[in-house]
């Protein structure tokens, strides 16, 4: 043999060795997903399939179809979380321009209040958001001493309240990616947009909305997957008026100790979630080519 | 494309100042480009010159100071009201949008038909020799193909000054050569008035009209290329454009003395209390033996021989131990027969080569 074979074997046994090792270091990772996600969901998927006789039966699938009311608590999650993205979209996409613009410094500032809320229990914002607009809250009081409305007003239990809860704790999820994207934006494109005679709205939206959008995108995207599945919030400040799927599944379980049903219901949110990702990242992809490799 | 534009602007900027807390930026700068000229800013880093051409785009405010582009006033003008194009260092072009989208937006902005602006887009694009790139997208052009669609983009709208912030700097050598030449060739058929910018002196003499010397904020000389390189007027350009020697000079009554060698010129000599000497390592020459005529000779010991392919590079010790560097060609074979390290040899500079100039910082 000539010497082109020189140390050949050697190096292709160094290359699988290699290999073996890196796979070695990540199974730890891959049985903790397998125990903890792969099993359990395999497992509802299972007992959504098995009637109250405790047989194999279609029922608990069957019975969404034939009734009403679990269309309208569809209906109602996707109303909730799309009412939701949007408002924290119109909130949310100001306040990160207005962090983009602003020096390193103070940005990383503003950055720390907006995240500043996640350090606080999920459940006590919520019901500090009932202790404020309840009937006789804070906010009922004191625009009364101001004269906006004479009478108390009904801001809570129902899909206001709500909706201000949910947006509240969901927003820090949209200004994060979106602010990312804007700091990732070369200043020089304005200028450069300035330059070719862009007034500085005409190169805000031809130039700067357009480079944020992939950020704004993943923002919404996470905000609405995230809102599919909430419960906490919409519980509390919803009043039992605004019935979500999380909130079916836990009455089925607390109350009619129907397992199967409530795993019908989890396989069917979890189905949906996946084809709203699934048809999301088939945009977010094509958004990412037109933005060229950024 | 073909056509001159028809009314370059000459540029008029007026006792310009920019500070930065203590530092000036710019300090009181004052500066005539002629209308249609191709001048170059040229400094090292932090000197200035790239504040200079923002406040020429309106990135930058100054202080104080006028600025003129032909008769009318220019300084509080917001940049998308100047109508100048502009050609930045990192291209700046939107990754979001394709060629012709880059190329056509400046035509967007002004309102020019769907028909007229592929039309225009198209001959931009000919002009920098990318006709036919116009669907491609930013991030599959290479280097040099970005260069000139930032190029196309800053002229197709027609602008009367073209600024340049160091387009070429990203390019690698042999690019960026022949890019300097096709730059140069393009402002002679468009006509621009053109300010550019760059650190590279190499560059800015193959290129320019004239160059502006940027140090500390200040114009340390404005010359043609050919002056500023033969006749600097301070030690700061004499030191930064080309590699020089400089040996002090001392007066002895009226005779100027420079390493015991009494100096023959027949330049200007500046009226300085402290003079030096520059020299060029390729206007000093080796000499066998004494030469009559118009030459200096200095004695000296060669320190080190460099070979550098076309040339050769023999750095000598002068008596009163200053180092100086010559550099001669080299045709094949004669390598060999130059001085070796330790040799002592005669170093010859023609009066018509020696540049007296002022020994101090401007």
């Amino acid at each position: 043999m000539a010497v082109t074979d020189m140390n050949a074997a050697g190096l292709r046994r160094d290359e699988r060795l290699e290999r073996l090792k890196l796979f070695g270091l990540s199974s730890p990772a891959l049985l903790l997903v397998l125990v903890i996600l792969v099993i359990p969901v395999g497992w509802l998927f299972y007992v959504s399939f098995i009637g109250a006789d405790g047989t194999f039966s279609m029922e608990n699938y069957e019975r969404m179809i034939k009734r009403k009311s679990y269309a309208r608590i569809f209906y109602t999650t996707f109303e909730v979380s799309l009412l939701t993205t949007g408002i924290c979209i119109l909130i949310g996409y100001p306040l990160a321009y207005f962090m983009s613009q602003l020096p390193a410094k103070l940005a990383n500032l503003c950055l720390i209040t907006v995240l500043l809320p996640f350090w606080t229990s999920l459940l006590v914002r919520t019901y500090a958001w009932l202790v404020l607009l309840q009937k006789n809250g804070l906010v009922n009081n004191w625009a009364i001493n101001l004269g906006l409305w004479e009478e108390p007003i009904k801001i809570v239990h129902n899909l206001n309240g709500t909706l201000i809860g949910m947006v509240h704790i969901m927003l820090p999820f949209l200004i994060l990616p979106t602010y990312g994207a804007m700091r990732a934006i070369d200043r020089d494109y304005l200028k450069a947009a300035a330059n070719l005679g862009a007034s500085p709205r005409r190169a805000f939206w031809t130039v700067f909305f357009p480079l944020s959008t992939p950020g704004l995108f993943a923002g919404s995207l996470m905000v609405f997957v995230l809102c599919l599945g909430f419960f906490v919030t919409p519980a509390v400040l919803g009043g039992g008026k605004v019935i979500m799927v999380s909130m079916k599944i836990v009455s089925n379980i607390e109350l009619f100790v129907n397992w199967g049903a409530a795993s019908a219901l989890g396989v069917v949110l979890l189905v949906l979630t996946v084809a709203v990702l699934w048809i999301a990242s088939r945009f977010l992809r094509l958004e990412q080519i037109t933005a060229g490799g950024h | 494309m073909t056509k001159t534009t028809p009314d370059a602007l000459p540029i008029t900027v007026r006792n310009v100042t920019k500070t930065y807390g203590p530092v000036y930026a710019l300090d009181d700068v004052s500066l005539d480009v002629e209308s249609g000229e191709f001048l170059t800013l040229l400094g090292p880093s932090g000197s200035g010159k790239t504040t200079l051409l923002m406040v020429l785009a309106g990135f930058t405010r100054p202080d104080q100071g006028s600025l003129k582009f032909g008769d009318a006033e220019m300084i509080r003008k917001p940049p998308h009201l100047r109508d100048v194009g502009m050609v930045f260092q990192n291209y700046a072009l939107f990754p979001h949008m394709t060629v012709a989208g880059n190329v056509g937006y400046p035509l967007r902005l002004r309102g020019v038909s769907k028909t007229e602006m592929a039309d225009r887009v198209e001959r931009a694009l000919d002009t920098v020799q990318l006709g036919g790139f116009g669907d491609r997208r930013i991030d599959q052009l290479s280097g040099g193909q970005k260069q000139r669609v930032a190029l196309a983009r800053s002229i197709v709208f027609e602008p009367r000054i073209l600024l340049m912030d160091e387009p070429l700097s990203a390019l690698d050598k042999k690019l960026r050569d022949r890019m300097q030449i096709e730059l140069r060739h393009l402002h002679e058929k468009l006509g621009m008035t053109t300010v550019y910018v760059t650190h590279d002196q190499r560059e800015a003499l193959t290129m320019s009209d004239r160059i502006a010397v940027v140090n500390h904020g200040r114009i340390m000389q404005l010359a043609t290329p050919e002056m500023l390189y033969d006749q600097p007027e301070n030690k700061f350009v004499a030191d930064f454009i080309g590699d020089s020697s400089f040996i002090t000079v001392t007066r002895d009554g009226d005779s100027l003395v420079a390493a015991g060698t009494t100096l023959k010129t027949n330049r200007p000599v500046p009226d300085a209390a402290k003079l030096a000497l520059m020299l060029r390592p390729e206007r000093v020459h080796l000499m066998d033996g004494p030469r009559e005529g118009d030459t200096n000779l200095f004695d000296a010991r060669v320190t080190d021989l460099v070979y550098q392919g076309e040339s050769y590079l023999l750095y000598a010790a002068l008596e009163d131990g200053t180092e100086v560097a010559v550099r001669g060609a080299i045709r094949a074979g004669t390598y060999g027969n130059l001085p070796k390290p330790g040799e002592t040899v005669n170093l010859a500079l023609d009066a018509a080569d020696t540049v007296i100039i002022a020994d101090e910082e401007g």
